[in-house]
């Protein structure tokens, strides 16, 4: 999976599995050869910059907003992108995702009402729906599922 | 990503969901015109949203979403001179459409007027 881009983009922090799944997913998937960039919020980077002080498990971190400019304005685009999401501003952005890039789009939906906001889904993705909010152990288990499937 | 917020705007609706944002658009514009996401409006502002995205005109104001994402959709309206060319852009492009239609011979489609049905009836046609 050398040179595959994958684009985790993170929402909102408010829920806290998004942190530590982020850093998880990066960490797996850089270790398997993708090359991860994964782009947030301000309070949603600098929670995984304090986190991962060194950039050990996420190398690339960027501006959600600037990332999805690049994509619009034709700059860069990405191979593989899981759109992580608690809202429905993050679904609206995983939509908009959806309509200006070439990337096979997974829509991680999480926290309280996960299930409520995964059937507003109306664009093309796969989706991984998982109701916690604190304990990510259950959406980790489901992306190992994933990955596992991406990698076959 | 944007000058909106060194705009003078005004907030129409706040921290709401995409769809009651777009509903808010449809049903109190002069005018309602569809875009695609990432359309680009005020030199730099980059459209975010569930398609289909709508932009609307109410005398020179324009109205449309901005998403944040802590906070939801909002239905922001500027009133100035850049939401005059911004409206007229629209019609040029609306305008430009039906050329088009006509050339392939197929019947003008009417966008500019909001219809008694819903945003998804709209986009299915």
């Amino acid at each position: 999976m050398t040179g595959v881009k994958v684009l985790l983009m993170m929402g909102c922090p408010e829920v806290p599995i998004q942190t530590s799944i982020a850093l998880y997913l990066s960490h797996k998937l850089t270790k398997l050869g993708f090359d991860v960039t994964v782009a947030g919020t301000g309070a949603a980077t600098q929670l995984l910059k304090v986190s991962d002080s060194d950039g050990y498990y996420a190398k690339k971190l960027a501006s959600l907003d600037n990332t999805l400019e690049d994509i619009m304005e034709n700059r860069t685009d990405f191979d593989i992108c899981f759109a992580f999401m608690h809202n429905d501003a993050g679904m609206t952005y995983a939509a908009t995702m959806s309509a200006v890039s070439q990337s096979r789009l997974y829509s991680i939906v999480f926290g309280r009402n996960a299930e409520a906001l995964a059937e507003t889904i109306e664009f093309d993705c796969e989706k991984i729906v998982s109701k916690d909010v604190h304990n990510p152990v259950r959406l980790k288990n489901k992306l190992d599922k994933v990955v596992e499937e991406i990698v076959k | 990503m944007s000058c909106i917020e060194q705009m003078k705007y005004e907030i129409l609706l706040d921290r709401t969901t995409y769809k009651d944002a777009r509903e808010y658009i449809v049903n109190n514009s002069d005018e309602v015109y569809y875009v695609s996401p990432g359309y680009k409006i005020f030199k730099d502002y980059h459209i975010i949203g569930v398609p289909p995205i709508a932009l609307g005109a109410k005398g020179n104001a324009l109205i449309f979403t901005y998403t944040k994402p802590c906070y939801g959709t909002f239905v922001l309206t500027v009133d100035n001179e850049d939401s005059t060319k911004e409206i007229g852009r629209l019609r040029e492009a609306e305008t430009e459409k039906v050329k088009t239609s006509l050339k392939k011979g197929k019947p003008p489609e009417s966008p500019k007027v909001p219809s008694s049905g819903s945003y998804l009836d709209m986009w299915k046609k």
